[in-house]
């Protein structure tokens, strides 16, 4: 289908203009629409995926294990048809319906690349991990000073404030542990350790000084504020099962949280099925006018108007947005002068996993389950170089009671084989990393000359692989995360570098990074696109380097940042 | 009127044979029907096998409670590959042939200790086959059987709520609680 083809119905240029368009309704365009909102712009969401209520959309929430005919897992025809998003991490039988179908939306990979994508209203704000870290300044720093990359146009300073104003609203729990290299921020009480848990943390403080294990700071209201209440969500009943939605709206989502926010200020309106073509650059004017999508259902195209529009269509499809906004003025893409749209994409280094059992503390248990993990912070390369590889990782990790086994000498089934295995186990600790990838030109996206999806726009091509940093980091993370679980008295069971994808992370970043110098950066300290200010993307697109954090809320600060910048500059008459 | 009895009278009242009712009426049925394909295989067997595997104790229900047959032939159906579900469903043949051979009857009609005695033999047979077996390969069809039950049971109610302990709606996290021998969580 070309668009020429296409009646364009606009519907009436009027009815069809609003302040501000937000594409995407995921994390950060949620927090777009939030804080646009609520600073007096008549709003318009533009979602590619249907809608998801709060509550009434969540099929699964209240389902008990033996009430899914699968108890979990997915079938054999559905894992042949979905060999790509049955493993993503959370995927299953309760949670499938907030994932995509791998056969609807096809890309080209140059190399393997597991792009993993929820396409409704809230995209993967519902089914993402919650862990909430902020940035330290050692991260803004280390790309350009340790000269793997260019420099952040921003400092921690400058998102710190922000931070506070995301963590206040959507609710973090955590511990405020005063660490450089994972500052605190606006906490609710953590969730606790349990006693493996607590004996790890104590020896490595005393065998290594500087390397600190936390509560999970995660996105769940463990003691709901008032701002909370006000929102209509409720404490955590450490169900942990969030990912089909929460009955209480205690963990963060934009279902649950910015979205009906911004729809009580009266501003705001969400068009799911709205895939978007691009957007509209008008040359006279220079700069955005629009945004051109196409009826998923219908295939209608409609444009839409506005004076400023967020990008937030999660990284690699802003990515694709851009590309595919093609014009006189910008032939390479919306605001491509730089030809660096696409490039330098990075993720998180996902490989690594150990885990160690330990003998003892059989008198002690926990009291059901921990929605939250523990947090080892980086503790490689703070600000300055250490190591045969540039970047750190952050470790993840958790204690836990297996499930107790018979002993060898009696029969592996009957009665006392049930009676036995009923009991918990000897207690186990795992560890995983999320490590820093140096964003590279040659690791990028691209339009497909020749293939096209069903609304005919071209495919994503995505060329995103590993390189000798990331060997590199696995195997010192593997060599450490072993020698830490044995000083404190754990027996290695497994240490494995999977090998996955990259992708699978779910992490992926950057194409549109930001950056001090238009020649080597898309976006601007603010960002604004440097040569369409009017266009400001916000969400993973926009990363100048990986960082070590879990991303999500950095996204969210730097979207609520750009939005209210954007409105002081429209009131300025500069937008 | 307790489980056989309904079973029993079910099948004489519809006048057509139920998938699992004949095993009850074991007695009715001199020989077995040749197993290959998974509808061959009666729920009932499956029952009685899971229920030897995890049996009802003075704690908690067993497997058949748990409607395990029920729930093996679901997920052999819909789970398993093509493989797999042959490696299951000749492996219950296998397993009513040894049954036949060693005691000269059927499964059913086979006392607890004799149930647990062949099932056993079989257990150590699969353990020592898994411990040789090529990592992809595909598994011994006991340890299937075992693995489904123990699975499908302590995800099943009675297995959640009896032999471990489900707590849907715990409302709060301790990370340290004195343990005194109670069962495990469910997860």
């Amino acid at each position: 289908m070309s668009l020429k083809s296409v009646q364009v119905n606009s519907g009436g240029k009027e009815k069809n203009t609003y302040d501000a368009i937000v594409i995407g309704s995921g994390i950060s365009g949620g927090w777009a629409a939030k804080e646009l909102c609520d600073l007096g712009l008549k709003t318009l969401v533009l979602e590619r995926g249907r809608d998801v209520q709060h509550l009434k959309d969540y099929p699964t929430m209240m389902k008990k294990p033996w009430e899914f005919a699968h108890r979990g897992r997915m079938s054999n025809q559905f894992l042949k048809e979905n060999p790509l998003i049955s493993k993503a991490a959370g995927f299953a039988e309760d949670t499938q319906h907030f994932f995509i179908k791998d056969n609807d939306h096809p890309y080209v990979q140059d190399k393997p690349f597991d792009w993993i994508r929820g396409y409704q209203v809230g995209g993967k704000s519902l089914i993402w991990g919650r862990a909430c870290q902020r940035w330290s300044k050692y991260e803004f720093e280390a790309p350009a000073k340790l000269g793997y990359g260019i420099d952040w146009p921003i400092r921690y300073e400058d998102v710190a404030p922000w931070y506070s104003h995301v963590e206040k609203f959507i609710g973090v729990c955590g511990n405020k542990d005063g660490i450089e290299s994972m500052p605190d921020g606006e906490f609710l009480p953590p969730f606790d350790f349990n006693c493996v848990e607590t004996h790890v943390k104590q020896t490595l403080l005393r065998e290594y000084k500087n390397r600190f294990l936390v509560q999970g700071r995660w996105a769940h209201l463990s003691k709901p504020n008032d701002i909370h209440l006000q929102q209509g969500r409720g404490q955590c009943q450490a169900r942990n099962l969030c990912m089909r939605g929460c009955p209480y709206g205690s963990y963060f989502s934009s279902n649950s949280t910015t979205l009906p926010w911004a729809a009580k200020t009266g501003n705001l309106t969400v068009r799911p099925f709205s895939v978007v073509h691009s957007i509209i650059y008008d040359e006279q004017k220079g700069k955005a006018t629009g945004v051109r999508i196409i009826d998923s259902n219908t295939k209608e195209v409609t444009e839409y108007y506005s004076k400023i529009i967020f990008l937030n269509a999660s990284s690699l499809n802003s990515n694709l947005v851009l590309l595919n906004s093609t014009s006189n003025r910008f032939p390479n893409g919306l605001g491509n002068d730089s030809e660096t749209l696409g490039k330098y994409v990075g993720f998180h280094l996902y490989r690594g996993f150990v885990n160690a059992s330990f003998e003892g503390f059989t008198d002690k248990y926990y009291y059901v389950r921990n929605p939250t993990e523990g947090i080892l912070a980086n503790y490689r390369n703070l600000g300055k170089q250490e190591m045969d590889y540039v970047g750190g990782f952050t470790t993840f990790s958790a204690a836990y009671r297996t499930r107790a086994t018979q002993s060898a000498d009696k029969p592996q089934l009957g009665g006392d084989f049930k009676d036995a295995i009923s009991k918990p186990g000897p207690w186990e600790m795992y560890m995983y990393m999320q490590g820093e990838t140096v964003p590279k030109k040659t690791n990028h996206v691209r339009l497909s000359d020749t293939e096209k999806d069903q609304w005919g726009i071209p495919l994503l091509v995505t060329s995103v692989g590993y390189d000798d940093n990331d060997e590199k980091m696995v195997k010192d993370f593997l060599e450490q995360s072993q020698e830490m679980l044995t000083k404190a008295g754990g027996k290695i069971l497994n240490a494995i570098d999977n090998k996955q994808p990259p992708g699978l992370d779910i992490h992926e970043m950057g194409g549109a990074r930001m950056g001090r110098d238009p020649k080597t950066s898309m976006l601007n300290e603010w960002n604004q696109l440097h040569h369409c200010k009017n266009v400001f993307v916000t969400d993973g697109a926009c990363m100048t380097s990986t960082g070590n954090q879990s991303p999500s809320i950095l996204y969210m600060t730097l979207t609520a940042r750009a939005a209210n910048h954007a409105v002081a500059e429209l009131k300025k008459g500069n937008l | 009127m307790n489980r056989r009895e309904a079973l029993a009278a079910t099948a004489t009242l519809l006048g057509v044979t139920i998938t699992g009712a004949q095993m009850f009426l074991s007695g009715c049925t001199p020989t077995e029907k040749k197993i290959s394909s998974l509808s061959d295989i009666d729920t009932a067997l499956l029952d009685e096998i899971g229920d030897t595997i995890l049996p009802e104790t003075a704690s908690s229900p067993g497997a058949k409670a748990a409607r395990i047959g029920e729930f093996m032939k679901t997920i052999v159906s819909d789970c398993y590959s093509e493989l797999e579900q042959k490696t299951f469903v000749d492996g219950i043949g296998k397993l009513l042939a040894l049954c036949r051979d060693t005691y000269n009857d059927s499964f059913v009609n086979l006392s607890p200790s004799k149930r647990i005695e062949l099932l056993t033999k079989l257990d150590t047979e699969a353990a020592s086959f898994s411990s040789t077996k090529k990592e992809d390969g595909p598994d011994h069809y006991f340890s299937m059987i075992k693995q489904l039950t123990l699975w499908g049971y302590f995800t099943s109610e009675p297995g959640a709520t009896k032999a471990l302990r489900y707590v849907p709606i715990p409302g709060r996290y301790d990370g340290c609680v004195d343990y005194n021998g109670e069962p495990a969580w469910l997860y």
